[in-house]
């Protein structure tokens, strides 16, 4: 059993703020999310990277926290839900688009479509149906059968189309 | 008072903190102390334990106990309360907390490891040393009844469970002088719930005494309740159960399962908070399925393709244990015959027990199963007949104006099926006329382009709202906010928000000042649990009638300040007012009031509080209905069948918020949709299950899924005070009906006749090689 609880420093940025802890070896990037910073807006659904729930964003670009281990995550920047609104509360796009449209019922599912969403459309906004339903084929919802959280989509893109262009 | 929210779409209640990682589900709560279990699962779908070694686990680090049935003192050899016991079961079979002796389906429940951390218990999980000695399995529903089949429970005689029978009507009479009966065997076969969230359960035994508090992902926390005490032998005032925000339910998590027997047998026994928290693989092995069926069925029809009668024998897998009795098969049952007005009905079906993961309802129960059956008979009357299927189920419809029709079947407590209200072929026009009538002519056109489209319809009735009752208390706070307490679990569904919605109204409050507490038995003494479509109907009713009482008293009270007469008082933005001045009292006042003051009187014939208690008790079932269009492209190279159009008819009387009706209706169709043609639980012939991860057992994507079209018809129950009927389960139903009806008639050219669910892309090419193209239907 040697070496199975051994730990390692690492460093990193979650939500804007530098963090440093000793994690286990052995520990993946969500667990160490959700236990030891304690941020459980990142969801664990199905860890073996397939269902996209736990979905957070790396140095800009969606990927599985399942999928990796903590260690890993040593000198990246890390933004999970709980780090898409504004520090003084203003909403992502993509937040008030999944209120607004429905996008959501049991919402477990809800972290990792809104981490995905917001990474895709902070790189596109001119994203169209198409495309945002092929960025979350990776993202499984068992409640909404999609049509709100694409509607969401939409509605987010269009909102960042303009807040892009000046005009609100 | 007028209905400000009632009808309207209304954002939800629960967004806010669900959209900035602030839920709060069973995985996120944290104890100091708490302990993490691992459960020790079977490999084999039935064996024997010789033996088991977990000493050497028991050293492990990190590790404080490792629990087996032989450690459940008093409790080793007493299995889990069947909750719906029934004269007409032959064997009792419920699962034990853990394995008593022997195994019946790969991931029951064998060993529980106590560790500092779940990686720590799961280490030692696969160092507990279990000696099997291997069982023939019961893997074959076709023949699980054949003499000489292997038996699911070693000494049993055989598998057979139940035998119902249900029907009515002259069916020697009808199907001996109909012109025209035909036969089908009809398969359905097994898939999941897959909520994104699995089970999780967290207990804390109280330092102070033989009491628990446990927090279960369940749809039932009554049930929870109500059987650990009857297990433990516990008042259940001495144990708390609470459903905090819970990731999905679709039936399943509305059954009492081992993993929370043998939670609280350890956490009382060692006198520490535990959590368990399924993973996937445990979900596909551990949390109840359902839907394997095989069926052998006639139906009769007039010359004029008008069905008479239907008369079929079913094989009905119940899985290893029956943790929900027989109602599944007595549910699918009590569905004939849907939405049509039959002379006769004679059903037969055999619950039988198989070495599987049990079968319980998911989402829809058997109804999906049994309009699957009467809509391929309808078709395959039109098919034979060569005529348009609507025309066949309209002219076999019950009419609107038999309403209230009594069907001839019985429900579970053996009272006569009466549907309530509801036009069944309008509502099919409503589909037809929403999708449009040129079909056939795009149809001929793409034919001659080598393009292969159909279209398919299905009609369903769904009985909701079942009894008993739900209950809802109503305070008005000091400050003026409502809080609203109710039994009633939710997983997803918004019932905050209907609830809300329903007060807000009566209370003249805004919506955001209620708030609302749920499915926690310190919260509110008594529920039933999520199930069957009834929480709109039970819940939403009682929480009407609630609303309606504080109402009268904060009239009655504000009338009394303000010397007014009761008749001229309106209820307006948290305040009883005088109708057309100024004159007014907030609610708030009120109830300060009324909670009292020391050392002065209350008012004279006003009891203490502005609140009430109420529960709505269903006599009766609601009967939802709807007609669905489903239009498809089947490439006939590859098999794959691409969903074009998808258009839902809708009847679930007065709807209470369309944007969360519609959010049911699509979800439940995509669910359907995932049943007709992705979903597949596999087992071999020694009972191991093969799909056991989401690479293997596919569930609907995004790129996959139409846009579901839904329009509404609105026949309001006349058996509740809201008019209301369930909306939860009636996109699921008639979904891989309407699927299944568009891809055979895509592949009409080809002779292909689908008597089952899943088809596969294989499946498909198979069907496509097997047929001669361009030959009419006999």
């Amino acid at each position: 059993m040697d070496g199975i609880e051994e730990t390692r420093r690492i460093r990193l940025v979650v939500n804007g703020k530098t963090v440093e802890r000793a994690v286990s070896v052995r520990k993946h990037l969500g667990d160490f999310l959700r236990e030891d910073l304690r941020l459980t807006g990142t969801h664990l659904a199905c860890e073996h990277g397939v269902c996209g729930a736990c979905t957070i964003i790396i140095d800009g670009v969606p990927a599985r926290s399942c999928l990796m281990l903590a260690v890993q995550a040593d000198g990246l920047n890390i933004r999970t839900v709980e780090g898409l609104a504004e520090p003084d509360g203003t909403l992502h796009p993509i937040q008030d688009a999944f209120h607004e449209k429905h996008g959501l019922q049991c919402g477990f599912c809800t972290p990792g479509m809104l981490t995905t969403l917001a990474a895709v459309l902070e790189e596109n906004p001119e994203i169209d149906e198409a495309g945002i339903r092929e960025a979350i084929s990776g993202n499984i919802c068992r409640c909404t059968g999609y049509e709100t959280i694409v509607d969401a989509a939409l509605s987010a893109a269009a909102t960042m189309r303009q807040a892009a262009r000046g005009g609100l | 008072m007028g209905a400000r929210y009632f009808g309207a779409s209304v954002r939800r209640l629960e967004d806010p903190k669900l959209i900035t990682g602030r839920g709060a589900y069973v995985d996120d709560i944290a104890i100091p102390g708490m302990l993490h279990v691992a459960f020790v699962r079977s490999p084999h779908a039935h064996a024997r334990i010789e033996g088991i070694d977990a000493e050497f686990a028991r050293s492990m680090p990190g590790v404080h106990a490792v629990i087996t049935a032989a450690d459940l003192e008093g409790k080793a050899d007493a299995p889990m309360i069947l909750p719906v016991p029934a004269p007409i079961i032959k064997q009792v079979k419920t699962q034990y907390p853990l394995a008593f002796r022997s195994v019946h389906a790969v991931g029951d429940t064998v060993a529980m490891v106590v560790a500092e951390s779940r990686a720590l218990a799961e280490d030692a999980a696969a160092m507990v040393m279990v000696d099997y000695e291997p069982l023939p399995a019961s893997v074959d529903l076709a023949h699980a009844l054949d003499p000489g089949a292997p038996v699911a429970h070693e000494g049993s005689p055989d598998n057979l469970i139940a035998t119902l029978k249900g029907g009515f009507g002259d069916v020697a009479g009808v199907f001996g002088k109909a012109p025209h009966v035909f036969k089908e065997r009809i398969e359905i076969h097994r898939g999941g719930c897959h909520s994104m969230e699995c089970r999780g359960i967290v207990v804390r035994p109280d330092p102070m005494g033989d009491r628990f508090e446990m927090w279960s992902s369940t749809q039932v926390p009554y049930m929870v309740r109500r059987y650990l005490a009857q297990y433990m032998g516990m008042e259940e005032s001495a144990i708390r159960v609470a459903a905090p925000d819970v990731g999905g339910g679709f039936g399943p998590k509305a059954v009492v399962y081992a993993e929370e027997y043998a939670l609280a047998l350890a956490a009382l026994h060692l006198r520490q908070p535990l959590k368990w928290i399924e993973d996937r693989r445990e979900h596909f092995v551990a949390t109840t399925q359902q839907r394997d069926q095989i069926w052998d069925l006639e139906v009769a029809a007039d010359e004029n393709g008008r069905m008479l009668g239907v008369k079929g024998v079913c094989l009905h897998d119940n899985g290893a244990y029956i943790p929900y009795g027989i109602v599944l098969a007595a549910t699918g049952m009590a569905s004939f015959p849907g939405p049509y007005a039959l002379e006769c009905v004679d059903v037969t079906m055999h619950s039988i027990f198989t070495n599987m993961v049990p079968n319980t309802p998911v989402r829809g129960a058997a109804r999906p199963n049994t309009c699957f059956l009467l809509e391929r008979l309808a078709d395959l009357v039109a098919t034979k007949l060569g005529m348009d299927p609507a025309e066949v189920r309209r002219r076999s419809f019950v009419k609107p104006e038999q309403m209230p029709y009594t069907t001839g079947m019985k429900a579970r407590d053996g009272s006569p099926v009466a549907y309530d209200s509801g036009d069944y072929a309008g509502c099919l026009d409503m589909a037809l006329e929403k999708y449009g009538r040129d079909f056939r002519a795009r149809q001929a056109a793409a034919r001659a382009q080598g393009r292969y489209l159909g279209m398919g319809v299905a009609s369903y009735v769904e009985d909701t709202g079942l009894a008993p009752f739900e209950g809802a208390t109503i305070k008005i706070q000091p400050d003026g906010k409502v809080h609203l307490q109710t039994g009633a679990a939710a997983q997803g569904q918004g019932h905050k928000t209907v609830f809300a919605q329903i007060a807000a109204d009566q209370l003249g409050v805004r919506l955001e000042d209620v708030t609302v507490e749920a499915a926690d038995t310190a919260a509110f003494p008594l529920g039933i649990g999520t199930v069957a479509s009834r929480v709109a109907v039970l819940g939403g009713s009682s929480v009407h009638m609630a609303a309606i009482e504080v109402r009268g008293k904060a009239i009655k009270v504000g009338a009394m300040l303000l010397e007014a007469a009761e008749a001229d008082m309106v209820l307006e933005e948290g305040f009883v007012k005088v109708a057309g001045t100024d004159r007014k009292v907030g609610l708030g006042e009120i109830a300060l009031k009324l909670n009292g003051l020391f050392g002065t009187p209350m008012m004279k014939g006003i009891e203490p509080g502005l609140s009430a208690t109420s529960y709505f008790e269903a006599r009766e079932l609601t009967f939802a209905n709807g007609s669905n269009v489903c239009e498809v492209e089947v490439d006939v190279e590859t098999g794959a069948v691409k969903i074009l159009r998808y258009v839902v008819a809708h009847d679930c009387g007065r709807l209470i918020n369309p944007m969360l009706v519609d959010g049911q209706i699509r979800g439940g169709v995509v669910h359907g949709i995932g049943n007709a043609l992705y979903e597949r639980m596999i087992y071999d012939e020694s009972g191991q299950p093969l799909t056991t991860n989401y690479g293997e057992y596919l569930l609907p994507l995004a790129t996959e899924m139409p846009r579901i079209e839904i329009v509404h018809m609105e026949s309001p129950s006349p058996r509740n005070p809201l008019g209301v009927k369930g909306a939860g389960e009636g996109g699921t139903i008639p979904a891989a009906a309407a699927v299944i009806a568009a891809v055979e008639d895509a592949l009409a050219p080809f002779g292909a006749r689908i008597m089952k669910h899943p088809i596969s892309p294989q499946d498909v090419v198979e069907m496509i090689e097997a047929g001669t193209p361009a030959v009419a239907a006999e």
